[in-house]
């Protein structure tokens, strides 16, 4: 397989743009006609061939702009890439999660060779082809964590595990949804998650927790979340909120369709085994309005779920004011037909 | 997440007698190739072909974690238990072809310690030889304290201590010798952590020894794997899966749970990760708790139970499965 | 002043306690302002040889020299009073360096101080649940500026202005226990100028 990368901004003029291909592989979030938070985990094994589930660490036509997006943005903040000192080992072995999985499922795209401890890494894409000592960081450009995800889409949290709790102790953090790592390091599953409303209450942390601090070595597991956007920015930091925030003023009918996005997150649980630490990969996927609605299974669905959502969710997503005009905007697509279970189109 | 842990295909490479109890064992992934990696302080479960029974007995790995070529455990020979340790002492030969469960770790190093103290009393040398291994390579701060009975049992002792110089204590009891745990306690800066594993007498002293001169609970970390009690045999009640199952005399209710096909989850096999922990629907009789996970509430409450580790006696236990 | 009830908040928020005294190889207390009185309080439980082993530090703040002298007359092994947090935490660090595991550290007074006495205490290796914290005294909040990263202290209003970029912020529950700060956003950032008015939520 190889992909062509594009050529796009996710800030400024907004050049992103999803192909036909990127369109059809969308991990549409919404498995019923209606949306709860849930512990909704799954294994993260691979299946669907051509869906974002297939690789451990899916590699798409963004991943070359991302990551000129990432070190835009990492540039003007260096903050939102920190590690507590405990957790330099857990970065490397993020560093050997990440090359071994992308040399063996893309390896038209990434090479590792090892020869003991010293390690050659190849990445075509961003034109890397680096030799160093594994474990020892005087032979990276950067520390192990920020080295590896500087070179892999998605916002990372590496979780320390210890009293019975997960600690975000280390971060890389770009591509967030509204939360900051330099405000949240440090803190327990409970503390990061204080401020979503409802679960707490529903039991849902609880039992999620207790999930993930039995995840195991080999046994990595998923889910799906998910918020609304306006435009295509990666970057939706309270840092930068003062910045954002006003764009989501001057939606109307004729803009709604390009503006407004689905943000939908793929989130990923690995245990790492020098460390015990967890890693939790949290993958950012933007669709247009426009463009998701060319799937009528997704449209008639999304309507009847940003329709119905409990107002604290969509106050807490940021689109309580907006809600209206995008449910008018997608109820042009919903006839009132049923729609089947799951999250796939129905022409496949 | 269904029972257990991902699986992996082993070959006994060296069964070596150590002293009159222990004898260590060798894996190496069965045809070739590297074994996971793993972190000071994890274990692995080991499937025994007993006859028609399997056992799935938890032993710590002490070989270097470093080292993918093959993991070691050792194993101490119980007279008293159910079989797990004499089978493997008994029936495990060099070339046998074995299953073992991927690394889990439930003792592991808090690595923000300033300094790392273990305490170790027996066989419960076996995790701290992996985790000192760990920290040597990332120069970490330990001191080892190893009670023994006599010089002839005292698993490894001279080759830790002539490993790591000066960080290595060794205790004899039978010259009389202890660990003077209040000293010990009384002089380690802040930012110590203290980890113990030995028998459950050493690990409860510990904890109330360090409680009571007001170290944190969060600075006192410690792991002891109960086999699995026998006791009388009983009979349990299946609702979700409709079955009933006779929990032999030396079989514990998981291991009935899993001989009649049903899906029981687990981790550690010995009441310490929670993952077992099992809803009771109804019961008339006795709970013999033997866990480390469930309070003492929970354990008056007869609403839960720890199938890995603890009984039931008397008339009927229902139980959501 | 006794003891503050807070309205019931999210996860993040810390709670406080009572301070009792505990067996431990030491005492380190640190207190502001009407944070005197727990200390003074715990004093009526806590008996003789308890305070040669203590060591005392004291910002009385506003309360001048209400508290001073009674704290002083507890004859603890060390005692110190001084005009600032700023101008005790190289104090309260050194004082830290000396001390073993089994040392007991007790906080008390207004969240600013019992925050970052508790950042110092962690840093050195005590895990923030083994700190003892009572709250007393003034409920003004220390603010932390999610997009220029300054501190405002003894913040009473919501919204309330950086004191270092400028910005009308509004007040959060959600509390970094690393920074001992509150997070501040801004409050016009989707309607610029749209700044609703102050109301004063501590005191
Ligand atoms: C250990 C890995 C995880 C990390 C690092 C993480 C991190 C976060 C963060 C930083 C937020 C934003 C909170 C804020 O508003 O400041 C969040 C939101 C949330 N998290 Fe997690 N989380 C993790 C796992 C989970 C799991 C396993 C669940 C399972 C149910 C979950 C459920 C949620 C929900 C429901 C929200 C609200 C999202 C929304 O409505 O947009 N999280 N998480
Ligand atoms: S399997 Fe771990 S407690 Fe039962």
């Amino acid at each position: 397989m190889t992909i062509q990368f594009n050529d796009e901004t996710f800030h400024g003029d907004f050049t992103f743009k999803n192909s036909d291909w990127a369109i059809k592989r969308f991990p549409f979030p919404f498995h019923e006609d209606s949306y709860m938070y849930s512990v909704n985990m799954e294994p993260h094994t691979s299946y669907r061939p051509g869906s974002v589930f297939e690789r451990t660490f899916d590699v798409d036509e963004h991943y070359v702009s991302e990551m000129k997006d990432r070190a835009r943005v990492l540039a003007n903040d260096p903050l939102r890439c920190q590690s507590l000192p405990h957790m330099t080992l857990a970065g490397w072995d993020l560093v050997e999660l990440i090359m071994e999985a992308k040399a063996r499922e893309y390896p038209d795209l990434f090479e590792l060779h090892k020869d003991g401890n010293r390690w050659r890494w190849i990445n075509k894409p961003l034109g890397i082809d680096d030799t160093f000592t594994f474990l020892d960081e005087s032979t990276l450009p950067y520390g192990p964590m920020e080295y590896i995800t500087r070179q892999t889409q998605g916002d990372f949290a590496v979780l320390d595990q210890r009293d019975d709790n997960l600690w975000m102790d280390a971060g890389m953090v770009t591509t967030q949804a509204d939360w900051s790592l330099d405000f949240d390091i440090g803190m327990n599953f409970f503390e990061w998650h204080a401020p979503v409303p409802k679960a707490h209450e529903m039991g849902i942390f609880v039992r999620a927790l207790k999930f993930l601090l039995n995840i195991q070595q080999g046994q990595p597991a998923r889910r799906l979340n998910w918020t609304m956007t306006v435009n295509p920015l990666l970057d939706t930091s309270p840092e930068n909120y003062h910045k954002w925030g006003v764009m989501k003023q001057g939606l109307t009918m004729e803009n709604i369709g390009e503006k407004q996005h689905l943000r939908v997150e793929l989130q990923t649980f690995f245990r790492l085994p020098r460390s015990n630490a967890l890693v939790f990969p949290i993958r950012c996927y933007l669709i247009r309005f426009e463009d998701l609605v060319t799937v009528p299974k997704w449209a008639r669905r999304l309507h009847r779920v940003i329709r119905d959502l409990p107002e604290e969710l969509a106050t807490y997503k940021g689109f309580i004011d907006n809600r209206p005009l995008m449910v008018e905007y997608l109820s042009q697509f919903d006839d009132g037909s049923p729609t089947s279970d799951g999250i796939w189109p129905d022409d496949d | 997440m269904s029972a257990g842990t991902a699986k992996l295909n082993v070959t006994v490479a060296e069964v070596k007698p150590i002293n009159d109890l222990v004898t260590r064992f060798k894996f190496v992934r069965t045809g070739g190739g590297d074994l996971p990696t793993f972190s000071g302080g994890a274990h692995t479960v080991v499937e025994m072909q007993d006859g028609d029974i399997t056992r799935l007995n938890a032993y710590s790995l002490m070989s270097n974690p470093a080292d993918r070529g093959a993991y070691t455990i050792s194993v101490r020979r119980d007279d008293q238990g159910r079989g797990g340790s004499k089978f493997m002492h008994n029936k495990v030969k060099e070339g046998m072809e074995m299953v073992i469960s991927n690394p889990v770790n439930l003792f592991s190093l808090d690595l923000r310690a300033k300094k790392h103290l273990m305490l170790a009393g027996g066989i419960g040398i076996t995790p701290f030889m992996a985790q000192m291994h760990q920290l040597s390579m990332m120069g970490g701060n330990f001191e080892l304290h190893y009670s023994v009975r006599t010089a002839s049992l005292g698993t490894y002792a001279k080759e830790l201590a002539e490993r790591y110089p000066g960080k290595v204590h060794i205790y004899h009891d039978d010259q009389k010798e202890a660990i003077d745990l209040k000293t010990l306690l009384a002089n380690q800066p802040l930012g110590t952590h203290v980890y113990v594993c030995g028998p459950k007498g050493m690990i409860n002293w510990v904890h109330s020894t360090a409680g009571e001169m007001g170290w944190p609970r969060e600075a006192v970390h410690s792991e002891e794997f109960l086999a699995p009690a026998s006791g009388k045999p009983f009979e349990v009640k299946c609702a979700v899966s409709n079955k009933i199952v006779q929990v032999g005399e030396h079989q514990s209710l998981l291991e009935a749970l899993e001989a009649a096909g049903i899906d029981a989850p687990y981790l550690c096999r010995g009441g310490a990760c929670g993952q077992c922990e099992t809803n009771v629907i109804g019961y008339d009789g006795k709970f013999l708790h033997y866990d480390h996970w469930l309070t003492d509430e929970q354990k008056a409450g007869g609403k839960h139970i720890m199938p890995c580790v603890s009984r039931f006696e008397g008339k009927t236990l229902v139980l959501d499965r | 002043m006794s003891k503050t009830e807070f309205p019931p908040s999210i996860t993040s928020r810390p709670v406080y306690g009572e301070l009792e005294a505990r067996s431990g190889s030491g005492h380190l207390m640190i207190a502001d302002a009407e944070g005197a009185e727990a200390i003074l309080d715990l004093a009526e439980s806590a008996d003789k040889d308890f305070w040669a082993k203590a060591h005392v530090i004291y910002i009385p703040k506003k309360t001048g020299t209400k508290y001073s002298s009674q704290l002083e007359e507890l004859g603890a092994g060390q005692y110190y009073a001084g005009p600032s947090y700023e101008a005790a935490q190289s104090r309260i660090r050194r004082a830290l360096q000396d001390c073993h595991m089994g040392t007991q550290v007790y906080l008390s007074g207004t969240e600013s101080l019992m925050g970052q006495a508790m950042a110092e205490a962690t840093a050195a290796g005590i895990p923030h649940t083994a700190i003892q914290t009572e709250h007393r005294g003034s409920t003004a909040r220390r603010m932390q500026c999610v997009h220029c990263k300054g501190i405002t202290e003894d913040v009473t209003t919501d919204p309330f202005e950086c004191s270092h970029c400028g910005l009308s912020l509004f007040v959060r529950d959600h509390y970094s226990r690393r920074l001992a700060a509150f997070q501040g956003v801004r409050v016009d950032a989707e309607d610029p100028g749209n700044i609703p008015e102050k109301v004063e939520l501590f005191k």
